[in-house]
């Protein structure tokens, strides 16, 4: 079986409102020396497929649902697990 | 004019949308997206499709992303037809969202493979819900009966248009730009009036022919006069959203 990871990020310079909510509700709980909190979304898709296939699924997956190219960068991993 | 009112788990406002083109003397039906994958219903038995608001497949991944791809991976050929031949198509809120990621907007160059464009987490990081005011800023099949500034209703957690600067530039150069968001007196808005900090304030966009349009805002929800929330201050023969359904059918 495959183990694909995908994390699905904001492009560098697009807004990130989620994160910085989150920036400032730290500084609410008295965190001190925080830069900048991003938010990312990460999917595990577990696959009966083998290695060559699964990645090939893979791309098609990111690039029919997962990713819109405009806003998000994309990192994936795919293990034989 | 025939009108399909798409649904799947998750759209909204569909009776309102069927009630107003209903009211408008038109030929209308739901169709849900399984009706087209079974081959029951096709696209081109319609003369405008309506894409409706909601949440649609929980906006589970990105608002509308579900949506938009099983749609497209349904009747992707059959949607470049219905544009093509100059048929209606519009979106309203997470319709919008469909469109976007379809590329059938903003389609500077034509219906695109990939999106060109995103309605993203608005500036406020909140669901808002609330009346906004709209300027026309174009005139195209959808705001042909429409006055100057009109109100209607906001209700998204994410509308915030966002797209590269050369495809702005464009939008702006093919007059795609429908409504932008203003504040009451007509001018520009900032926060609360942009209620998601959309570029260029843009609530409403059409593709360069004119024929396919997305709204943030829900016409439907403000068909009757009595939608409105100052209407028993303020006389309207109709709501505002009305005359963007009128718009559509006027020939």
């Amino acid at each position: 079986m495959l183990k694909v990871t995908i994390i699905v990020k904001l492009k560098e310079g697009v807004d990130d409102p989620e994160g910085k909510t989150i920036k400032h509700s730290l500084e609410l709980l008295n965190f001190e020396g925080i830069k900048e909190v991003k938010v990312a979304k990460l999917y595990e898709v577990y696959l009966d497929l083998p290695l060559e296939d699964g990645k090939k699924e893979v791309e098609e997956m990111i690039k029919k649902l997962f990713v819109n190219p405009i806003i998000h960068d994309y990192e994936v991993r795919v293990e034989e697990i | 004019m025939r009108v399909a009112i798409l649904q799947i788990e998750g759209t909204n406002c569909e009776e309102e949308s069927y009630t107003a083109f209903k009211e408008l003397g038109q030929e209308v039906e739901y169709l849900h997206l399984n009706l087209l994958k079974k081959g029951k219903r096709n696209l081109e038995d319609y003369d405008i499709l309506f894409i409706p608001g909601g949440f649609s497949a929980g906006d589970y991944v990105r608002a509308g992303a579900i949506f938009a791809a099983r749609l497209k991976a349904i009747a992707m050929r059959a949607l470049k037809d219905f544009v093509d031949e100059g048929k209606i198509i519009i979106g309203v809120c997470n319709g919008f969202q469909v469109l976007i990621e379809l590329g059938l907007l903003p389609a500077v160059d034509g219906i695109s493979e990939k999106p060109e464009a995103a309605l993203m987490t608005n500036d406020s990081n909140r669901f808002e819900c609330r009346w906004t005011y709209l300027k026309k800023e174009n005139e195209s099949i959808f705001t042909r009966d429409v006055p100057n500034i009109i109100s209607l209703p906001v209700a998204h957690a994410e509308g915030k248009f966002v797209t590269e600067k050369k495809t702005l530039e464009r939008v702006i150069e093919n007059k795609q730009i429908a409504f932008k968001y203003v504040k009451p007196d007509g001018s520009r808005a900032d926060y609360p009036w942009n209620p998601n900090g959309s570029m260029e304030d843009i609530a409403a966009l059409t593709n360069p022919e004119g024929n396919v349009l997305g709204i943030m805002p829900h016409p439907e929800r403000a068909f009757f006069p009595y939608q409105h929330p100052d209407w028993n201050r303020k006389e309207r023969e109709r709501g505002d959203g009305f005359w963007i359904f009128k718009s559509m059918i006027s020939k």
